[in-house]
C-alpha cells in the first residue's frame, strides 16, 4: 500500500506540488493526469526517493520514503521521465549493474535478468550498445531495469511517451501484465491511455490533486456523459423535434452531427428512437456517447487556472 | 565498512570503470597521460643530462600534468549523470549518495592509478642506466597518486554543479590552479591586504606544490599524503552536498 501524506516540494518560489495526499492499494494501476509542468514527475520524484519533499512524506509497504528511504526503494522499480539509460554500456552490461545494485547475485541475478529480457523480448539486443538502439528497444530496456527485481511498486513517468502506435500497444499490455497484485503508477497526458490501462485516475494540475476517481467516475462527470449524437439530413429540423422532448435539456449542432444532452429526466435515448420512429426520420448513424475524457479534463483544469 | 556498502561501491565502481573502457575516453586519456609523462621527463626535465639515476624530472611535472589532464577525467563524474538524466536512475537505487560519490571518486582514482603505473618503462629505464633508490620511487609514486586524488576530488565536486560537462572542466582547472599555486605570491597578493599573517601562511600552506616537492624528492612525510588525503575527504563531503542541492534542478 501507498500513503501519501500531505506531500509539498517547492522549487525555490516555485510551488512544484502543493499538498497532496492519497492512498493505493495492490492491484491499481494509478494514472497521474495533468498538463506539462502540473507536478506530475516531481511527485513521482519524491515517491521514488530522488528528490526529498519539502513537507509531508508517504510510505510505502511500510517504509516511509524519508526515514526509511532504502528499504522503500528496494521495492520500488522507476523508469524516470525520458527513459535514461547508460548508452555507453551495452544493455547485457547494463541489466548485469541494476541486478547488483538491486542487490542480486550469482544464479537470482541471471534469473531476474532473463526473466526480464524474456519478458521485455530484448534477447536479440544483449551485446549492443545502448546508445545504438531504436528508440523502442531503449524503452524496452528502461522497462527492464525498472521490473527486474520484481517490485511491489511500479512508477512510470510517461511510459510511452514517443513511441509508435506498435510499440504503445506493446508497453501497455505489459503495464496491464504487471498490474496484478502490485501498484502500478503511471503518468500521462495521453487521455485515451487513462481510459485504456488504469483502474484509478488522478488530474493534477498546478501542484494540485483535483480529481481522483476511476476513468468510469471521471466519465461520467462529463456533460457528454449520456447524450446521444446523430447524424441526419436536416439536423435544423430534427434538433427542433427532439429539443421537445422532456428528457433533453439542450441540443448542439456541430458540423451536421447532433448531439442531444441528457436532462436527468428519463431514458434519453429510447425517447429519441422513439420520437423518431413516430417522424419517420431517416438516420445515417445514432451513438450514445460515454463521456468525454478530453472535455473532463479540461473542464476540471481550466476551472483551476481561472 | 558494512558488506552492503562494499557491495553498493563495488557496484557502481564496475559500472564506471565499464563506462570508461568502452569509449575512446580511456584509451586517449591513458595514451596523452604517458606522452606527456615522458616528453616532461626527457626534454624539461633532463633526465639524461642530469645523470643522476632517480626520477625526480619525471615526477616534478606531475603537477602540471595533473593540472589539466585531471579535470578532464572528472568533469564527467556527474555533469553527465545530469545531462542525460541517469542521475535519477542511479540515486533511486537502493544506494546511498554518499557511497555513489566515494564510487565514482574511486572509479576515476584507481583509473588515473591505471595510468601512473603504466608509467612503469620509465622506472626500468632508470634501473638499466643505473642503481636508484627503489623505494624513494615508490613513496613519490604514492604522494603523486595521492596529489592526483586531491585534483581528482576538487574535479568531481565542481562536476556536480553543472549539466555542462566544459564548464566543470574550466572552474575544475582554476580551482586546482589556486591549490597548486596558493604558496605563490600570485595567489598570496591579493590577500595580502586583507588577512593577518597566521592566515596568508595557513593559505600558504594548501599549496599542492608545496606537499608535494617534498614527496617527489623522495622524502616521503606521513603529514604530506595526510594533506592530501583531508583535501580528498574535504571536496568529497562537498560533493556530497552539492549534489543534493543542484539534483533538484
Amino acid at each position: 500500500m501507498i500513503e501519501a501524506k500531505s506531500l509539498t516540494r517547492r522549487y525555490g518560489p516555485l510551488l512544484a506540488v502543493d499538498r497532496i495526499s492519497f492512498t493505493v492499494e495492490p492491484g491499481t494501476v494509478l494514472g497521474f493526469l495533468g498538463p506539462n509542468g502540473a507536478g506530475k514527475s516531481t511527485t513521482m520524484k519524491m515517491l521514488t526517493g530522488f528528490l526529498p519533499p519539502t513537507e509531508g512524506t508517504a510510505v510505502i509497504f511500510g517504509h516511509d520514503i524519508i526515514t526509511d528511504s532504502l528499504a522503500a526503494r528496494r521495492i520500488m522499480g522507476y523508469l524516470p521521465e525520458g527513459a535514461p539509460l547508460y548508452g555507453e554500456l551495452t544493455v547485457a552490461q547494463f541489466l548485469d549493474f541494476t541486478a547488483r545494485a538491486r542487490g542480486l547475485r550469482g544464479r537470482q541475478a541471471e534469473r531476474a535478468i532473463a526473466g526480464s529480457v524474456d519478458r521485455l523480448t530484448l534477447g536479440e539486443v544483449l551485446p549492443q550498445t545502448i546508445e545504438t538502439l531504436s528508440k523502442g528497444f531503449k524503452r524496452r530496456v528502461g522497462l527492464a531495469q525498472a521490473i527486474l527485481h520484481d517490485p511491489r511498486v511500479l512508477v512510470l513517468d510517461e511510459p510511452t511517451d514517443g513511441l509508435d502506435p506498435n510499440q504503445k500497444h506493446q508497453v501497455r499490455q505489459l503495464i496491464r501484465d504487471m498490474a496484478e497484485d502490485r501498484i502500478v503508477i503511471i503518468s500521462t497526458h495521453i487521455l485515451e491511455e487513462v481510459d485504456a490501462l488504469c483502474n484509478r485516475a488522478m488530474i493534477i494540475a498546478s501542484g494540485r490533486l483535483l480529481a481522483d476517481d476511476t476513468p468510469q467516475g471521471l466519465l461520467r462527470r462529463s456533460r457528454y456523459n449520456g447524450a446521444v449524437t446523430l447524424a441526419v439530413d436536416d439536423a435544423q429540423v430534427v434538433a427542433s423535434k427532439l429539443s421537445e422532448l422532456p428528457e433533453a435539456a439542450e441540443v448542439e449542432i456541430r458540423r451536421g452531427r447532433l448531439t442531444v444532452f441528457p436532462s436527468g429526466r428519463g431514458n434519453l435515448f429510447d425517447a429519441i428512437n422513439r420520437r423518431l420512429t413516430e417522424h419517420q426520420i431517416r438516420i445515417d448513424e445514432i451513438q450514445l456517447e460515454g463521456g468525454r475524457l478530453d472535455e473532463v479534463f479540461r473542464s476540471i483544469t481550466m476551472e483551476e487556472a481561472a | 565498512m558494512s558488506q552492503q556498502f562494499s557491495g553498493n561501491l563495488g557496484t557502481v565502481l564496475r559500472r564506471e570503470l565499464a563506462s570508461y573502457f568502452a569509449t575512446p575516453v580511456a584509451y586517449v586519456f591513458i595514451l596523452i597521460f604517458l606522452i606527456m609523462a615522458a616528453a616532461f621527463t626527457f626534454y624539461l626535465g633532463g633526465f639524461f643530462e642530469r645523470e643522476i639515476a632517480d626520477l625526480e624530472p619525471f615526477f616534478r611535472f606531475h603537477p602540471w600534468l595533473y593540472l589539466f589532464l585531471v579535470p578532464a577525467i572528472g568533469m564527467r563524474l556527474w555533469a553527465e549523470e545530469r545531462k542525460y538524466g541517469t542521475i535519477e536512475l542511479l540515486l533511486t537505487l537502493p544506494i546511498t549518495a554518499t557511497e555513489a560519490v566515494i564510487a565514482k571518486f574511486l572509479a576515476a582514482w584507481l583509473f588515473i592509478g591505471l595510468a601512473l603505473v603504466l608509467t612503469f618503462p620509465i622506472w626500468i629505464t632508470v634501473n638499466m642506466l643505473g642503481d636508484p633508490d627503489n623505494g624513494v620511487i615508490l613513496a613519490a609514486y604514492i604522494g603523486s597518486w595521492f596529489m592526483a586524488g586531491g585534483f581528482l576530488a576538487i574535479s568531481a565536486c565542481l562536476s556536480a554543479l553543472t549539466r555542462n560537462q566544459v564548464v566543470a572542466f574550466i572552474l575544475a582547472v582554476v580551482v586546482c590552479f589556486l591549490f597548486l599555486l596558493s604558496g605563490l605570491p600570485m595567489v598570496l597578493d591579493p590577500f595580502r591586504a586583507i588577512l593577518p599573517q597566521p592566515m596568508l601562511d595557513a593559505i600558504a600552506n594548501l599549496s599542492f606544490l608545496v606537499h608535494f616537492s617534498s614527496i617527489s624528492r623522495g622524502v616521503i612525510d606521513l603529514r604530506d599524503v595526510l594533506y592530501f588525503a583531508l583535501v580528498i575527504g574535504f571536496w568529497l563531503i562537498a560533493n556530497r552536498i552539492v549534489l543534493e542541492i543542484k539534483k533538484a534542478s
